[in-house]
């Protein structure tokens, strides 16, 4: 029988394994992909303790979840290109402009 | 049956995951995600959410995907792949083993408490899961609907603004 705790238990293991990634890659893409994937983790969650309750609010905020992680995948990805023309490089490492 | 498909999907999910913080090439991590969130698109249904698995394949999987894949390609970063791709590997190992620490304990000794409400599996079945979450959005979450729309409107505005060369 599956319960609400697997589900949860998943959630963690994938929000883990994307802080892990945030932390590790130089890649600012991948970065972003790893932070979707936290995001999505989160969806879970709320999904799956929205069915536990028995309540329609949580699946409401993981609409707004997507809604904010496609205004995000925008304005990030539009950054990414102003710097790569800038830099010719999107290596977290060469994002040193503000450092003193 | 339901725990079969379950620790399947699971496994597929985690070792998906894995592999999109691992891969050397950004598309082989973007393929990977996408398998990911497939096989959240089935954990959703299985929990009797099928509109939001809709949106999850539509709105993840379809449009930030291709958003993702289309700006890898257009920045051509096979030429800019360097010899070292990561940094930091046992800081960060130590710090999401914590988080998984702190999770599965909380999981495993606390209890998922508060259940009961309203939205059964039959008033699901009887409804309809879209009708629910479109009554939800449009008489309780209104207002927050609305400013859902005006930020994705900032959002256009924003990157339109930004990937222009000349304001």
């Amino acid at each position: 029988m599956i319960t609400v705790n697997h589900y949860l238990l998943l959630s963690a293991i994938l929000f883990a394994i994307g802080t892990f990634g945030v932390l590790t890659r130089k890649n600012a893409i991948v970065i972003f992909m790893c932070i979707e994937v936290m995001l999505n983790s989160v969806n879970l969650t709320f999904i799956a303790l929205s069915r536990h309750v028995g309540n329609m609010d949580g699946q409401i905020f993981v609409f707004f979840v997507m809604t904010v992680a496609a205004a995000e995948a925008a304005v990030g990805l539009a950054l990414m290109i102003a710097f790569f023309r800038n830099k010719e490089s999107i290596d977290t490492d060469d994002f040193n402009m503000l450092k003193w | 049956m339901e725990a079969i498909l379950f620790y399947l999907t699971a496994t597929v999910a985690i070792i998906s995951a894995v592999f999109v913080t691992q891969c050397r090439n950004p598309i082989n991590s973007a393929l990977n995600l996408i398998t990911t969130f497939l096989c959240l698109a089935v954990f959703y249904i299985m929990l009797e959410s099928p509109f939001m698995a809709a949106i999850q394949i539509m709105v993840y999987a379809g449009a930030i995907m291709v958003l993702i894949v289309f700006v890898i390609m257009l920045l051509n970063l096979g030429l800019a792949v360097k010899e070292r791709y990561t940094h930091g590997i046992a800081g960060a190992g130590v710090l999401s083993a914590l988080i998984l620490f702190v999770a599965n304990y909380f999981i495993r000794y606390g209890e998922a408490t508060g259940t009961g409400g309203s939205v059964t599996s039959e008033v699901i079945s009887s409804y309809g899961h879209t009708e629910l979450i479109g009554r939800a959005m449009f008489v309780d979450f209104l207002l927050p609907f609305e400013i859902a729309s005006i930020l994705l409107l900032v959002a256009i505005v924003g990157a339109v603004i930004l990937s222009k060369r000349e304001v």
